[in-house]
């Protein structure tokens, strides 16, 4: 496949926040894009745009500013049904982040008013997951086990970081109910294969759900060709506002689940003793939805699609290689997660011997401009796993440069001289 | 550099080389006190005398060189003095962290401590600051209790 031309200058140029200088004069060198990503001028100027001229109230308003608001709101469910390849817009749900999205699945099971067999679970049933989850994809399967009894089990993880799939067979079996995993770690940029533990699902009839959060900003993600049940993701991750996240599901699970929240808008019709609900994905969006915030993830959408994933995939894949490479050098650097650039994001976690993360990423701040995440990256089970509190966490998107790795290196090495 | 002030000589000193550093017996009452946040945690330990006299103060812990550093100037502060003059060093160090940088330290209250005054000035890292310093006042109160 032909990759078009990539300009990292160019794509710069889109994001104003790039260009500006912290206290003191410093440059913003912003490495910090798998806890939230920078917004283009495009995402900006739809959002502005929309709340200037478009903004009312969707779906229940008569009036032309509703109509307008409804046309751009569901067309942002359009853009982002495309963009992952759903065969139906009606199977892309808007919540208000991951988390939500993967609640709304988790509620789903073991809940009396779903009577559908493949959601039903109790003692003696399983729940899969790996120890590489962000706690969004852990604690509402925590939930979901003590609310019914079942059986939280996960996947370990080796040394290089991987997911090791040694004990599959025994671990996803028949009293598996629903598998749920990461596609891309947000820690360790590992990016795993979904298919071996899919085929197994699919074998022993459980369902399965992806925490796409760390992928689909950065590469191709076609939830059709992965072939899941459910995939879960976030719009501040991949250039577009927060408060807005997606659940994408197969339509006849979705109309098999209950709703979420109940409230406005999600039903089909109300009596005082009971109701009943509109079709999906409505079903799920009760309230006033984040109305502006679904416009703006579609022209986000729109920019990533003008700039290609590919071309994404490729700038990263190369500033990851040589992020790797320069941070290896770095004498007591250790790299947590993969060493090569194969099947792994531009997320690069580590720590530095002797020296903790909060006083590593205060000095690169505060001297150099240079902005990382350090802290166990609301995946703690994972830091608890390779015995360390915490790291430092440099994460890389389309409009990040060799430069700015080479001031992140600089950065640990004037830190190396202040605690050495 | 603002935050390079806040690494005062003084704080890296004793997060280079801690005093008093590690658990030792006998004592009268411990605590383990953690950061959800950052995940630095000490377990603490105080051995009091006759006279309301502080004998020993013993932690171990991981953290920041923040955390680290304030665990081992409690202990120089505390060991030592009594518990009245420890806790209200206590109370003056947790009135300086919580002054957000606009409070004027006591420096013959503080001692060595007043070289923290700088961390005030990021809520981020005063919890970094104030962990060892709680665990050594709810130590206290639970050995009298």
């Amino acid at each position: 496949m032909s990759v078009p031309s990539f300009d990292v200058e160019r794509v710069r140029k889109d994001f104003p926040i790039l260009s500006r200088e912290l206290p003191g004069g410093r440059p913003l060198v912003y490495l910090d894009s798998g806890n939230s990503s920078q917004k283009p001028a495009q995402v900006i100027d739809t959002m502005r745009e929309h709340l200037a001229q478009h903004y009312g109230n969707v779906g229940r308003a008569l009036h032309a500013l509703g109509s307008e608001s409804t046309e751009a709101y569901e067309g942002a469910r359009d853009k982002i049904a495309a963009f992952v390849g759903a065969s139906s817009r009606d199977e892309i749900v808007f919540t208000k982040n991951a988390s939500e999205a993967i609640n709304v699945v988790a509620y789903s099971f073991g809940n009396p008013t779903n009577t559908d067999e493949r959601f039903r679970i109790g003692p003696g049933d399983e729940i899969v997951i790996t120890e590489m989850e962000h706690h969004s994809n852990i604690v509402p399967w925590q939930f979901l086990a003590q609310r019914t009894g079942a059986t939280l089990r996960w996947f370990s993880v080796t040394d290089e970081g991987r997911l090791s799939l040694d004990n599959l067979d025994e671990l996803v079996n028949e009293r598996t109910k629903i598998v749920s995993i990461v596609h891309q770690s947000n820690v360790l940029g590992t990016v795993n294969s979904i298919s071996p533990i899919l085929d197994r699902a699919r074998e022993v009839g459980a369902l399965m759900m992806v925490d796409a959060s760390q992928s689909v900003p950065h590469q191709r993600v076609d939830v059709t060709d992965l072939d899941v049940d459910f995939v879960a993701f976030t719009g501040h991750k991949m250039l577009g506002p927060s408060g807005i996240g997606v659940l994408w599901g197969r339509r006849e699970l979705l109309e098999a689940m209950p709703p979420f929240l109940g409230g406005g808008e999600m039903i089909e019709a109300v009596w005082m003793d009971h109701s009943t609900y509109a079709p999906v994905p409505h079903k799920f969006e009760a309230g006033t939805p984040p109305i502006v915030e679904a416009v703006g993830l579609g022209a986000a959408v729109d920019y990533l699609t003008s700039i290609g994933m590919d071309a994404i995939k490729q700038h990263e894949r190369e500033l990851t290689g040589y992020a790797l490479d320069a941070l290896g050098e770095i004498p007591g650097l250790r790299i947590v997660g993969p060493r090569t650039v194969i099947a792994r994001g531009g997320t690069v976690s580590f720590t530095l011997e002797g020296i903790h993360p909060h006083d590593v990423g205060q000095i690169l701040d505060d001297v150099f401009g240079v902005a990382v995440r350090v802290g166990h990256h609301c995946a703690r089970p994972l830091h608890l796993r390779f015995g360390i509190p915490a790291t430092t966490r440099a994460s890389f998107y389309l409009y990040n440069t060799t430069a700015e790795v080479d001031a992140l290196v600089r950065g640990l090495h004037h830190v190396q001289k202040v605690f050495g | 550099m603002i935050a390079e002030s806040m690494y005062q000589e003084l704080i890296l000193e004793h997060y280079k080389h801690p005093q008093g550093r590690g658990l030792r017996e006998p004592f009268d009452a411990e605590v383990h006190h953690v950061n959800p946040t950052c995940g630095d945690e000490v377990t603490l330990r105080v051995r009091l005398g006759d006279g309301g006299k502080v004998v020993d103060v013993s932690y171990d812990g991981q953290g920041c060189s923040i955390s680290q550093a304030a665990a081992s100037v409690l202990y120089e502060l505390a060991t030592g003095s009594t518990i009245e003059e420890s806790l209200s060093v206590v109370d003056e160090f947790t009135r300086l962290m919580q002054g957000r940088g606009q409070i004027e330290a006591d420096e013959d209250v503080l001692g060595d401590a007043v070289a923290f005054a700088g961390v005030a000035k990021f809520p981020a890292r005063v919890k970094c600051a104030l962990l060892s310093w709680m665990a050594y006042k709810d130590a206290v109160l639970r050995s009298q209790a």
